[in-house]
């Protein structure tokens, strides 16, 4: 984090892009009140806070995405454009989202010069635009990615890079990364650290938003935290320490709760529920092909009142084992039993009247429906039980279903028939995995329940997976590349390759032998740690 | 476990002893109530809000024309928008699902004259078959049903595009409505298969008041019956639905023979309003045209997942004026189509910006 001697541009006092008081009111929440923000060429500033916490609402307001109910957006210190000039807009600013912008169909160099094409006489020169976009690649050092193939080709991580090379090719020197590591597994988190470093070395000034602290440790210099639509501490990071950054997101009364989860919960995590002998999920011998990642010949079990972790990497079959189960894919050979009874391939519908419970991985895809109200998605999976004989369910019994879901998670909506779609994404999060366990499951299949939430979010929710088998007797079967997930489980099963490479059977897990199996550093067997 | 974690509530829980917990949280269900009791209100000025629109064109109808304010022009104006108005119950089903269906046209005219030849005499171009017309109302209704299967098989296991597959089969159903007679048109339809199209209850049209049973059957069947909570669910995020355990090829499929039968039943009442059935009705018309403007001009999205019955309805009201008020205003011929749509064009923008954009993010 030592002073970059190479910058480029001169922090002269001027920032390339500020924030000045800014504040944002939807409806009768205020996102934002009075925040200021400014960053400076060649250093890189975080920028935390919970979800819900107005992050997202800044980005979009010094992204132009839509304009503040008060204050300004400065670049250069000179007033930002007018909200619907695109062009100007983009010339100021690049923010790579969360989600992909890239147009799939179209080839890199397309996508690196949308709407922005080279021409000779009036026409697409193809030919500069190719050329052009290789030089822009190789310059930082992004050779892996073909200038002339298809987005559509690309993996997640070069799609990425395509977005930030769209950005560096018009020579912006401001550039905001939302969430970017969200999708991308460790060894490619670490090359867009490396990119990251590069940028800011070379004078480019960096919004970078994240939920994971030790990211924001390690790339940026200075960080920012909102809570609640405030400011609430800009310091640089170095001597700041974990703690105070928690403390400063969270806030002081649910602190305690957020740390206690971040430093595992060992003591509590060991309580098996007694009528453990009997296995609940019996899976053998399964094969399947998936692009998630193929399976190869793997057997489990978890018993009653037993949480499983299944970890590994993105592609490793991890979850390909967990929606196989789900009923959500099919498989090639093999079987796959619930209490006895055998799961049908490929049918979720009957899994689910079988007693397993499941929490995709996208919540956006598969988790809820974003018109429909929370009670609405919260007891999508028991309309059957809440319907009478005539198949009617008055919205009062689907209230009544969704509130004691709702307290449990603390789901926090403006009312049980607020869409999920304007909620925060942990709370978006929690009606997904309320959904799950309205039907009172024999087993809860959870794929990265945390991904994309925040602290105190991911407390709730793993709290949640983890008291449904101490108090209820549910099996869970947790599959997550996040090693944070694993605290709560009684055991650990790592998946390579779409086989069981290890298994740790004794909480609390080393996270340094977790990683050497999940990365494969260690030859393969069963380890016991 | 007793996190609260929204913004509000958190900034209240900080302002707060623990010991206070309850009576806050008790406020802020208040609160929350509050907002969910505004948040309906509003979106019942929306669902409304076409209806100054409604307001106006009585007005200029007033205006036009001193027949337009009489119980008869109105049962007149029921009874066209009744064939109408059933189809664009049947269409806006297939569309709150995600899907489209332009073959309603055909089965518009197919299903009722299928029906009809098999029931009406040689000498009114019948097959000779001289069936009795109750059968032929169900004949009826298995067309519908069947194109709908054919329909619906063919999109959701097929997996083909459902523009396509119903454009095509609007031809095939169209060149079959007029080959089975050779372009004649069907007339003599006995009393019990015009009925429903052409009889009186006092001035209420018949057709009007099954029409607005189907409408207002339909609108509880959405709102209170898990079948129609599946629709929604389907049309918002068929992957969620189905994750969460909804027979989601199940449901698009029913909607497609549900919304196939009510064109069929729409063509019932067509035919009954003119005593005959020709080789083109329907497909002559255009109704389809027609049919989706009044779905998305009532707020049905084309997205899917979102729509009503009261808004469809508003827009059948809407297109059914301003046709009568274009008749009664001795509009020339050659120039009514244009006018007409054109109003509909107008019409779009205005429930566009009424209805607002959706809430996205």
């Amino acid at each position: 984090m030592a002073e970059n001697p190479e910058r480029a541009v001169p922090s002269d006092g001027v920032p390339p892009a500020e924030a000045v008081g800014i504040y944002k009111q939807f409806g009768s929440t205020l996102a934002l009140s009075g925040v200021s923000l400014a960053l400076r060429p060649g250093r890189c500033l975080g920028l935390v806070g919970r979800n819900g916490a107005g992050k997202s609402t800044l980005v979009s307001i010094m992204s132009g995405i839509y304009g503040p109910d008060r204050g300004q957006v400065l670049f250069e210190g000179e007033r930002a454009p007018a909200l619907g000039d695109v062009e100007a807009w983009r010339n100021r600013v690049a923010t790579v989202f969360q989600h992909s912008m890239v147009v799939p169909q179209l080839t890199v160099a397309e996508n690196v010069f949308l709407n922005c094409q080279p021409k000779r006489s009036g026409m697409v020169d193809w030919k500069t635009m190719r050329a052009d976009t290789r030089r822009v690649l190789s310059e930082w050092g992004f050779d892996d990615v073909d200038a002339a193939a298809p987005c559509s080709s690309l993996s997640v991580e070069q799609r990425q890079l395509v977005e930030i090379a769209r950005a560096l090719a018009a020579g912006r020197r401001c550039l905001f990364l939302d969430e970017p590591t969200a999708a991308l597994e460790r060894a490619e988190i670490r090359r867009l650290f490396d990119r990251v470093r590069a940028l800011v070395a070379s004078g480019v000034a960096v919004l970078y938003i994240s939920h994971h602290l030790e990211e924001v440790f390690e790339v940026c210099d200075e960080v920012a935290v909102l809570r609640d639509g405030e400011m609430v501490l800009t310091q640089e990071t170095a001597g700041l320490s974990k703690d105070e950054l928690v403390a400063a997101m969270v806030g002081p009364d649910v602190a305690a709760s957020a740390i206690m989860s971040q430093n595992g919960r060992d003591g509590t995590g060991t309580s098996m529920h007694p009528d453990s002998g009997r296995p609940c999920l019996v899976v053998e011998h399964l094969s399947a092909i998936s692009p998630r990642g193929p399976l190869h010949d793997v057997s489990l079990e978890v018993r009653r009142g037993e949480r499983v972790g299944v970890a590994g990497l993105l592609g490793a079959g991890v979850a390909t084992l967990a929606r196989a189960v789900a009923g959500a894919h099919p498989w090639q050979s093999g079987k796959i039993e619930i209490d006895g009874a055998p799961l049908v391939p490929g049918r979720p519908d009957k899994a689910l009247r079988i007693g397993v419970g499941f929490v995709p991985e996208d919540r956006r895809a598969e988790g809820f429906v974003r018109l429909l109200g929370v009670a609405e998605n919260s007891t999508m999976t028991i309309v059957d039980r809440l319907a009478n004989r005539l198949g009617v369910v008055m919205p009062r019994a689907k209230a009544a279903a969704a509130r004691p879901l709702a307290a449990r998670l603390s789901i926090v909506s403006a009312g049980l028939s607020q869409p999920v779609g304007e909620l925060s994404g942990g709370n978006q999060q929690k009606v997904t995995v309320a959904r799950a366990l309205a039907t009172e499951p024999k087993l809860v299949v959870a794929i990265a329940p945390t991904r994309g939430v925040d602290v105190a979010s991911k407390a709730a929710l793993l709290e949640a997976l983890s008291s449904l088998a101490s108090s209820d007797g549910t099996a869970v079967l947790l599959a997550t590349d996040d090693l944070d997930d694993l605290v709560i489980c009684d055991r650990v099963v790592v998946l390579r390759g779409g086989e069981i490479v290890a298994e740790f059977t004794e909480p609390p897990f080393d996270r340094e032998e977790l990683i050497a199996a999940i990365e494969g550093l260690v030859p393969n067997g069963k380890v016991t740690a | 476990m007793t996190q609260l974690s929204s913004e509000k509530d958190a900034r209240a829980t900080t302002a707060r002893p623990p010991g206070a917990e309850a009576s806050g949280r008790a406020a802020a269900d208040a609160v929350l109530q509050q907002t969910s009791r505004q948040a309906r209100a509003v979106s019942l000025v929306r669902e409304a809000a076409l209806l100054p629109v409604v307001v106006l064109l009585i007005i200029v109808g007033a205006l036009v024309s001193n027949v337009f304010l009489t119980v008869s022009n109105f049962s007149g104006i029921g009874l066209q928008a009744s064939a109408l108005g059933v189809v664009v119950v049947g269409e806006s089903l297939i569309i709150m699902i995600g899907g489209m269906d332009l073959s309603l046209e055909g089965t518009y005219g197919l299903a009722p004259m299928v029906a009809a030849w098999l029931i009406v005499p040689v000498a009114a171009f019948g097959s000779g078959a001289d069936l009795n017309p109750y059968i032929g109302i169900l004949i009826l209704i298995l067309v519908g049903a069947l194109v709908g299967v054919f329909n619906g098989l063919l999109i959701v296991k097929g997996g083909l595009n459902a523009f396509i597959v119903t454009l095509g089969m609007t031809i095939v159903l169209a060149g079959l409505q007029n080959g089975i007679v050779k372009a004649q048109t069907l007339f003599s339809l006995p009393s019990a298969f015009s009925y429903l199209g052409s009889a009186y209850w006092g001035q209420v049209p018949v057709s009007l008041v099954v029409t607005v049973i189907i409408f207002v059957g339909v609108g509880l069947f959405l709102r209170y019956h898990r079948g129609g909570r599946a629709i929604y669910a389907v049309g918002g995020n068929a992957e969620a639905a189905r994750a969460a355990g909804i027979n989601v090829d199940r449901v698009k499929i029913g909607v497609y023979v549900a919304g196939s039968v009510l064109a069929a039943i729409g063509g019932l009442m067509e035919a009954g309003r003119v005593s005959a059935v020709t080789g083109q009705q329907g497909y002559q018309e255009g109704i389809i045209f027609t049919v989706f403007a009044a779905a998305v001009i009532g707020g049905v999205s084309l997205a899917g997942g979102k729509g009503n019955m009261v808004g469809a309805a508003t827009g059948v009201v809407l297109l059914s004026l301003v046709q009568n008020i274009l008749d009664l205003a001795n509009v020339s011929n050659y120039w009514i189509l244009a006018i007409y749509g054109g109003v509909i064009l107008i019409g779009l923008a205005v429930s566009r910006m009424i209805g607002g954009k959706t809430s996205q993010g």
